[in-house]
């Protein structure tokens, strides 16, 4: 018996391992690895289609151009615009919905499910529905707006400001109710009583609103806030469909342009040097945003 | 009162606005061509199917549907099977580091694909997993696991340890105990963390693009992606091709509302 004892943790932490070794496996070699191997290849100056110039050592020259590349400057613009933008709009809009779908009503769950629909449909066929939607000719919102008056048709998507902007409600329309949900989790967390005690006191429904509901909905706000953020700035579907970066670079960002010279110029280590870059900024708003939430998640994880 | 009118006007306004963008599509996708080119265009369809039998047959629709439904499935499985030994261990079991491996996860999680892109695209070249289906399914897989295992270990956290304390007493190791008494308790959890996988890897366009560049092997977001006329955009068979892409997943979302949600809350704010 007292040898079976002794033998247990010991067995136990073996038999912890062999259930999170093969998770941490896949993660390893189709993450982690990845991350590491693209450091690498950045401090490189590797050209598929030019074999020739070998695959040289060059250290921080490829961040160094990085830097000095109109470009990559305006793609990290149009990304931040687009984060700041596409993330305020999708949180107001994920509020508001959040709290018309706690209210008790009926048929509850089939307006949760009609909201959900937005978040389900594939990005890429949002993206062709709202090309489609701001065609020059066969548009819905030409339609909407112009009815028969032809000669008033907009070219939605050939306009630098209209195109951003329609990439961003589109973006808005997918993942509002996603944001939504993970607020109407946080507002299922707060007591009833409180809002009793706060009604007793006389308050108000916009003061209980501003008094009660949004201190305590803080937590779920920021989480909904760093999960759009990361989503918005590997922003990637929408652009690839809708605009190609265009017209002119105004719907450039930095994930379609490190696409476009990994893949379609091969410039490898270059290439390499901008996915660093988006990850490095993507690491340190998530680390900033983790500090934020008070690493209360992580915390709660320990048992 | 006031208050009813403003949930009421709140219900339409929200459901509306999700519901009539894709409404377009739909109608479009029953139209016939020339209602789709009259200037300006015709709001009401005229029950034509033509679109969808064209985008069946001549745009590879049903290839596409095959493949997705194969990449989805397999992803599915492959991530259960390796996230919930994980997560149980996880959530139950001691494990030096844990708090350091539950941080890499969530890490993992927010990486952006364009950092990872291009060594999976080299990796999978050494492997020969380019133009392979296989090829898109573990990245898939790595990528939806950390999703996963935090679902399944919020959900594994909740349930009562009285029973598998008790397996445990009577001589049950930790995989039996996994096996016999948690995963048949767990079933709702590991649906719903099954739903989001599905859907994430139905879904998925970005590695399915770089990996998969035949047209026999591409699937469904990559196809209604590439979706070109020669000469115009065929947008009748490309509103047909997207109904049908999306069809199952409205249907999973109606069926499976419940589970998404109180997922999504699990796995996220809950803790």
């Amino acid at each position: 018996m007292t040898r079976h004892q002794r033998l247990t943790p010991y067995r136990e932490s073996l038999a912890a391992w062999s259930m999170v070794a093969p998770a941490l496996l896949v993660t390893v070699t189709f993450a982690l690895y990845p991350v590491v191997d693209s450091l690498w290849l950045s401090l490189h100056r590797i050209v598929i289609g030019l074999p020739q110039l070998g695959n040289s050592f060059v250290g921080p020259d490829n961040y160094l151009a990085l830097l000095r590349d109109p470009v990559a400057r305006q793609a990290l613009l149009v990304t931040l615009g687009f984060v700041l933008c596409s993330t305020l709009l999708e949180l107001a809009c994920g509020l508001v919905i959040a709290l018309v779908i706690h209210e008790r009503f009926h048929g509850r769950g089939l307006v949760r499910a009609a909201i959900l629909i937005p978040w389900a449909i594939p990005t890429v066929v949002a993206s062709q529905l709202w090309r489609y939607i701001f065609n020059d000719q066969y548009g819905f919102a030409n339609l909407l707006l112009f009815g028969n008056q032809v000669t008033d048709y907009i070219p939605w998507l050939s306009y630098p400001s209209l195109a951003f902007g329609i990439v961003v409600l589109a973006d808005v329309w997918k993942t509002s109710s996603f944001a939504a949900l993970l607020i109407l989790a946080g507002l299922q967390l707060i007591p009833d009583d409180l809002y009793d005690a706060a009604r007793v006191d006389g308050a108000g429904a916009w003061q209980r609103f501003r008094h009660i509901t949004l201190p305590l909905l803080k937590p779920a706000l920021l989480l909904a806030l760093l999960f759009r953020t990361m989503d918005a700035f590997r922003v990637f579907d929408l652009v690839f469909v809708m605009t190609q970066g265009g017209p002119g670079d105004a719907t450039q960002v930095l994930q379609f342009y490190g696409y476009q010279t990994l893949f379609t110029e091969g410039r490898i280590g270059y290439g390499s040097a901008v996915s660093v870059a988006v990850f490095l900024m993507i690491l340190a708003l998530s680390l900033i945003y983790l500090r934020a939430i008070g690493s209360s998640l992580l915390e709660q994880r320990r048992t | 009162m006031s208050r009813r009118i403003l949930l009421a006007v709140g219900i339409l306004v929200s459901v509306g606005l999700s519901l009539l963008p894709f409404l377009w599509f739909v109608l479009t996708s029953f139209k016939s061509q020339a209602a789709i080119e009259a200037i300006p265009p015709t709001w009401w369809p005229s029950g034509n199917l033509g679109f969808y039998r064209s985008a069946l047959f001549d745009h590879r629709l049903f290839d596409y549907m095959l493949n997705s439904m194969v990449v989805a499935g397999s992803t599915t499985i492959l991530a259960l099977v390796f996230a919930i030994p994980a997560a149980y261990a996880l959530a139950r079991l001691t494990i030096p580091g844990k708090r350091g491996l539950l941080a890499v996860l969530l890490c993992v999680s927010m990486f952006p694909q364009m950092a990872i892109a291009g060594p999976i695209w080299r990796l999978l070249d050494s492997l020969g997993g380019l133009n392979h289906r296989w090829g898109v399914v573990l990245p898939y897989v790595a990528l939806t696991l950390p999703l996963a295992i935090w679902i399944l270990a919020s959900f594994f956290k909740e349930l009562p340890p009285e029973l598998e304390d008790a397996a445990r007493v009577d001589g049950c190791g930790p995989w039996g105990t996994l096996f016999r008494i948690t995963l048949p308790l767990a079933t709702p959890g590991i649906f719903t963390a099954a739903i989001l996988i599905l859907i994430y890897a139905w879904n998925e366009f970005f590695f399915a693009l770089l990996i998969l560049t035949q047209p026999e092997q591409q699937t469904l977001p990559v196809g209604i992606a590439l979706f070109q006329g020669e000469f115009t955009m065929p947008w009748g068979e490309l509103a047909a091709a997207s109904v049908v892409a999306t069809l199952p997943l409205i249907a999973v979302v109606l069926l499976c509302q419940r589970w998404i949600v109180s997922g999504l809350s699990a796995g996220a704010v809950k803790g």
